[in-house]
């Protein structure tokens, strides 16, 4: 308290850092500093992706023979579920959002934590009860739906634990929408005096559209899982056409909200882009204001979408016309991005340090993704490849390609401030590039496969589709190893890792002007912002050096 | 023809998607080699350290570039949409002369029924170059007849009829698919098409066993399951006539009108309370649970079937 009291008036240099401040369990677990928050669910979500990694692994394997040689059809069908339903929502909804969101938000915009405390940590127990509940629908026997729970298969005539599975996703919706509500009142409330909105960082601008479409999504994915537990349990006619219900309004239900959870996973990611290649060109972000309104634009016609996913379904053809044209339309926005990201390197200083090049191979996969997608919105080309591996294809070069890359290249990033250690650059520096390469081994037949007919969720498929799954399946013998690796240095570097300066990357952002690791409170005094975001013009542009600063910082690397 | 990275185009409508599709693919890669290259380039030449030119950009020039990229995709994008838009419409509705076969779906199998009654289990033997119209219904979930070489799909969904059209413009024998993932067994619901000349498949068709036709099949349950009770031109119970109401406009109790098509009449069936004739009491029972959906298409195709008759009196 003292220390809080003296913060304003005296340097305290000898003040824990966060990390210090408090090593009992109880200290972490019943803590409100949101940067301790943050790394609890960095924790949760590592292992939320591990077990999601090890059930595709199955899959994998399995794929590798036509005729199903390794897992029966019903273990094959619970282990893409399984996959589906924890990567989405356990690991990639609250994957940057809730880490370095919550870590970042608050130091971005000068604020001493986030505006509710205490719903944050409470957020973080309930996407541990909904874990739970998820793992046990696992133990116990499995869900076999996919992740989309589609009706009336899920409602009516599966066998399996679909209550316990759509428990669990209903119960995480409501951290997602605890966290958005969270975010958005801290932007709104807890800036510093002179960060005005258009002196926001993008990754806070990224983190605010997210938090929008996770507070008016999510109520919809809630409602229409209770729909399907009110089916399954009490035996409501909701979906059963025999008694009246209609399955197709759980597809316009379940994409009203799924459709704008892919920008839940790809807007902070773009954010986390945002941050990491300016600093590596020594560039000024190109065209500030265009990325801001192109995120609030996704984050708008994003929910305008939805029946893209529904071209084969029997739906009117107008309907598919208007939902065709606005998935084109939202392609605008986020072209805009890739555009201004590359011009965002031209007469940079660019240097490759490994968030780069995790940032770099983000914008060569989002585009990849992005491209595939307008496939998607053309009406008759969608009906030949929807639902194969075209789709399983695309939306990993997005969701996974996209929000995972950037994923590492924020955790690459901010691991000096977050931990306040450095960790081995080759190493990281071969990570990236072999996580680029795997991923790309994995996915690009894919397309191929999907072209040419091999639909998605086959457990054994005609053989000619082989060659295609064995390349696949030993590309993503390359990516498990890629994902592997930095669990290996970054632990390393939690231990023997070199000190990290305040600012080892000489990036601007409030974030790094408090001490690595920072203080409980964030900073030692109040900050105040007089200058626009990226200022990297001020430093070092015209000598074609780094700063003096960076160049200390390079030295003690 | 079928090599590592071609699809047959066994269809009019396969050529029709593939024309779009490349077109896609050569813009997609247009834009690939144009960012990758870009960003490839300035990764070279602003490397931190080498000696290119560098300042500031003025920033007038900046938002002409912004304006000019956005407006060149926005336009690109509406383009796109237009041109793959137009080649769907103009194939929405099958041709009036086209022939009919109806598809039921169910764990895990594909049934076919030919006009003339033959039925096939997860195969189906069409004419070449003769538009063929089949009419789905599924009898659990939702399944998706696919064929890769036709590029069409169309979901099968239980409770509503869907219907797909396309014209086959190779013969051979291609891979009928279950597209949506309908439960254990998926990836096992699998069959074949086969195109044949025209006269090879009115002999196969000759050679199949004898079955009912359609319509006899639902000639028969028509009065075994009682509905000639009251619908029969012979009966006193006051319930609509069926000869002629295939494809005309109903006037409907509470004023609305609707087309009695194969929905209608499914619906009729089923819930018959909801939808009742004007001038008609609703006494009739629902036979919900008590037909299967390939009954219920055999009941339609005799209703159709009287339409057919009237018009040759």
């Amino acid at each position: 308290m003292t220390d809080a009291l003296l913060a304003g008036e005296l340097p305290l240099p000898q003040r824990p850092d966060y990390l210090r401040h408090g090593s009992t369990i109880r200290s972490w677990l019943a803590t409100t500093d949101h940067k301790r928050i943050a790394i609890l669910y960095a924790v949760t979500i590592t292992i939320f992706f591990f077990m999601g990694g090890a059930a595709i692994t199955a899959v994998r394997l399995e794929l590798f023979q036509p005729n199903g040689w390794l897992l029966t059809s019903d273990t094959y069908n619970k282990l893409f579920s399984f996959h589906g339903i924890i990567m989405v929502w356990f690991f990639l909804v609250p994957s940057i959002p809730n880490t370095f969101g919550n870590f970042l938000l608050p130091l971005m915009i000068g604020a001493p934590d986030v505006a509710f405390p205490r719903l944050n940590l409470f957020s973080w127990y309930l996407t541990i009860a909904a874990g739970a509940f998820t793992v046990y629908a696992l133990v116990a026997g499995g869900v076999d739906t996919g992740w989309t729970f589609y009706t009336p298969y899920s409602s009516m005539f599966s066998n399996t634990h679909v209550f316990a599975a759509a428990a669990g996703v209903f119960v995480v919706g409501f951290a997602s929408i605890a966290t958005g509500v969270n975010f958005i009142a801290t932007t709104h409330m807890l800036r510093a005096p002179g960060m005005t909105w258009f002196r926001l960082p993008l990754f806070v601008w990224a983190i605010y559209a997210t938090s929008l479409i996770m507070v008016l999504a999510t109520p919809v994915l809630a409602i229409s899982l209770l729909l399907v537990i009110a089916e399954r349990v009490f035996g409501l006619p909701i979906f059963d056409p025999a008694r009246g219900g209609d399955p197709i309004l759980f597809q316009h239900l379940f994409w009203f909200y799924s459709h704008p959870a892919v920008y839940i996973m790809v807007l902070p990611a773009m954010g986390v882009v945002s941050e990491i290649i300016p600093c590596f060109a020594r560039r000024r972000i190109f065209g500030y204001d265009f990325m801001v309104y192109a995120m609030l634009a996704i984050a708008g016609i994003g929910f305008f979408v939805w029946g893209h996913h529904m071209f084969v379904s029997g739906q009117s053809p107008l309907a598919s016309l208007v939902f065709s044209f606005l998935s084109f339309i939202i392609a605008v926005p986020s072209a805009i991005k890739v555009f201004n990201w590359t011009a965002s390197l031209y007469r940079g200083q660019i240097s490759f340090d490994s968030p780069m090049l995790y940032a770099l191979g983000f914008v060569g996969l989002f585009t990849t993704g992005g491209l595939s997608g307008l496939f998607l919105a053309s009406i008759p080309v969608d009906i030949h490849v929807t639902d194969t591996y075209f789709v399983v294809a695309h939306f990993h070069y997005i969701m996974v390609g996209g929000s995972v890359s950037a994923f590492f290249a924020g955790l690459h990033f901010w691991w000096p401030k977050v931990t306040g250690r450095l960790y081995p650059e080759s190493w990281a520096k071969f990570a990236a590039i072999l996580m680029y390469a795997g991923f790309n081994m994995t996915f690009l037949p894919q397309f191929f496969a999907g072209y040419l007919g091999m639909p998605r969720r086959y457990h054994t498929y005609p053989a000619e589709f082989q060659i295609y799954n064995v390349m696949s399946s030993a590309g993503a013998a390359v990516l498990a190893l890629a994902y592997l690796l930095p669990l290996g240095y970054l632990t390393w570097s939690l231990f023997y890792g070199g000190k990290a300066a305040r600012n080892p990357w000489g990036a601007t952002g409030l974030e790094w002007t408090t001490s690595s690791p920072p203080p409980p409170k964030n900073f030692d005094r109040q900050p105040r912002v007089d200058r626009a975001p990226y200022d990297y013009h001020a430093e070092g542009m015209s000598a074609g050096t780094d700063p003096p600063e960076m160049q200390n910082a390079r030295e003690t690397r | 023809m079928n090599s590592l990275f071609r699809l047959p185009e066994a269809s009019t409508h396969a050529v029709t998607v593939d024309h779009i599709f490349y077109l896609l693919l050569a813009l997609s890669g247009a834009t690939v080699v144009l960012v990758f290259g870009l960003i490839l380039l300035f990764a070279v030449r602003y490397r931190r350290g080498s000696k290119a030119k560098r300042g500031l950009m003025p920033e007038i020039l900046s938002r002409e570039f912004e304006i000019g990229w956005t407006l060149a995709t926005l336009l690109t994008f509406i383009f796109l949409f237009w041109w793959a838009s137009s080649a769907d419409l103009s194939s929405l509705d099958a041709p009036p002369h086209a022939l009919e076969i109806h598809v039921v779906a169910k764990q895990w199998m594909w049934k076919t029924q030919h006009t003339n009654g033959a039925r096939e289990i997860n195969a189906l033997h069409v004419p070449l170059n003769r538009p063929v119209h089949l009419l789905m219904s599924s009898q659990d979930v939702i399944h998706s007849f696919f064929v890769p070489a036709f590029r069409v799909k169309q979901d099968v969904v239980p409770g509503r009829d869907t219907d797909i059209w396309f014209q086959a413009s190779k013969s051979g024998t291609f891979p009928l698919l279950c597209a949506e993932y309908c439960g254990t067994n998926h990836s096992m619901m699998r069959g074949k098409i086969v195109v044949m000349r025209q006269d090879d498949y009115a002999r196969w068709l000759t050679q199949q066993p004898e079955g009912d036709d359609l319509a006899h099949e639902g000639a028969k349950l028509f009065v075994s399951q009682g509905c000639a009770g009251c619908h029969a031109a012979s009966s006193n119970v006051h319930a609509p006539r069926l000869a002629g109401l295939y494809g005309r406009t109903v006037q409907l109790a509470d004023g609305r009108t609707v087309s009695a098509d194969d929905a209608y009449i499914r619906d009729s069936i089923l819930q018959p309370k909801r939808d009742v004739v004007a001038g008609f009491e609703p006494i009739m029972p629902s036979f919900k649970g008590l037909l299967d959906d390939g009954e219920i298409q055999s009941l339609t195709a005799y209703i159709r079937s009287l339409r057919e008759e009237q018009q040759n009196d």
